[in-house]
């Protein structure tokens, strides 16, 4: 999705400003929304695949106007409110009603099982994918693609070239779950791209940027 | 100033104001509605919280910087295997599934981005800075690294290699930082204390 989260190499934001013994939350809603998109999926099956979409898929003035933590309540509310979990009548009343009947939900996590689950993580690893078309050190270039759904290749690295400096294994792929055609795992490689190549002669060649592409992200070059 | 710092102060100013804004009213509502619907359990609510809170932060990452600097086939699996060195130390799970750590050395400098979204690695660094989710960071540590480097305070001699990483997929990525000259007498828990967040992500010197 071409829109305003993918904005590497974007002019006029300014300078970046640190707080100084900054806390990890800044009011106490923002730890309540922090929880409360944790906890959720373990209810409602739904990943990172479908939040971020929900996320990017917010009008671009809008995010630039909102806080993080206000972007994942929007994009949490978003989601419970498209399955038929909450409707924007009852957080205004206040007034729960019964679930709907054929909607997948599993009973609210227990604080010990979720601490647990996290400290175990949700690993993106698999044991079997597509079968690899590169090996470290070979030239690829990105792909030229614009797709309106949920990609990890970010704008300013497309159709560009770079060199594969790791083989990560095989891993689910963000690009087609996020467009609900599965996790289609394949290998993820380590990308060295020359600053020079992608952002043209008056950038350093010398410097390089790594992103870590899938498969399907590259060609031959 | 960017946008999103703007609208940050202008809410904290309406926070200041209103006292109870429209944001904790809303959701507050949703977790009573999702506590009443059989969704969520407010202990866990709480249970999370403490544990990003309290538990889970920068310490851990300055530990294993520490361990690294002070035992070299610890560093050497580090470097090899981030993830499995880093379950030594009892740090794992969730944000830090597959981790890589990458080493700064006189000729080489490493800085860490999401362009995308929020991407750090959370159970060495806990959870990420404001700065680190804001536009000015993402949108130009990746085109200009040096210049926003030399704007935070940290300047990046020309003999040395920039070396950018935009943590776009599912890898989350940690700075070995240099250690400092005349520590050699340090033990690990005095190394620990003098390794900072910010020299972990590669936008400070430790």
């Amino acid at each position: 999705m071409n829109t305003i989260h993918d904005m590497g190499g974007m002019h006029g934001f300014g300078a970046v400003v640190r707080e100084a013994n900054e806390s990890p939350f800044h009011a106490d809603w923002e730890r309540r929304v922090f929880a409360l998109a944790t906890a959720i999926p373990f209810a409602v099956p739904f990943n990172d695949d479908s939040l971020r979409p929900a996320i990017e898929s917010i009008p671009p003035e809008r995010y630039l106007a909102s806080t993080y933590y206000e972007l994942w309540l929007e994009a949490m509310t978003k989601i419970l409110v498209g399955r038929g979990l909450l409707s924007r009548d009852e957080i205004a009343s206040g007034k729960a009603r019964p679930l709907p009947k054929g909607v997948e939900v599993f009973p609210a996590v227990k604080a010990a099982d979720a601490l647990a689950a996290l400290a175990d993580g949700f690993s993106a690893r698999r044991e079997a994918g597509k079968p690899r078309r590169f090996k470290v050190g070979d030239l690829v270039r990105t792909r030229n693609d614009h797709p309106a759904t949920h990609t990890r290749l970010p704008r300013y690295a497309r159709d560009k070239i770079g060199t594969i400096t790791r083989d990560h294994g095989i891993m689910t792929f963000n690009d087609a779950n996020g467009r609900g055609d599965g996790e289609q795992p394949q290998h993820v490689y380590a990308v060295a791209f020359p600053m020079d190549e992608l952002w043209g002669p008056a950038a350093r060649g010398g410097d390089k940027l790594y992103l870590d592409l899938w498969d399907d992200h590259l060609h031959p070059a | 100033m960017a946008v999103v710092l703007r609208a940050m102060s202008d809410h904290h100013d309406h926070h200041r104001r209103a006292g109870r804004s429209d944001i904790e009213l809303r959701v507050r509502a949703m977790e009573q509605l999702l506590v009443e619907k059989g969704l969520v359990d407010p202990m866990a609510l709480d249970a999370i919280v403490d544990q990003y809170e309290t538990k889970v932060g920068p310490r851990n990452g300055a530990r294993v910087v520490a361990r690294a600097w002070t035992d070299t086939a610890y560093k050497r699996r580090l470097l090899d295997d981030a993830t499995a060195a880093i379950r030594e130390l009892c740090y794992g799970g969730s944000q830090g599934e597959q981790m890589v750590v990458v080493e700064n050395t006189p000729a080489v400098h490493n800085v860490v981005v999401c362009t995308l979204c929020s991407c750090y690695p959370w159970p060495v660094l806990g959870l990420p800075p404001v700065w680190y989710k804001s536009a000015p960071y993402r949108s130009r540590v990746v085109m200009d690294p040096r210049g926003v480097l030399a704007e935070m305070g940290l300047r990046v001699p020309d003999t040395t290699e920039l070396r950018v990483w935009d943590s776009n997929a599912e890898l989350r990525y940690m700075v070995l930082p240099r250690r400092p000259a005349g520590t050699e007498g340090l033990h690990e828990d005095a190394l620990a204390a003098l390794v900072t967040r910010d020299g972990m992500i590669g936008v400070a010197a430790v």
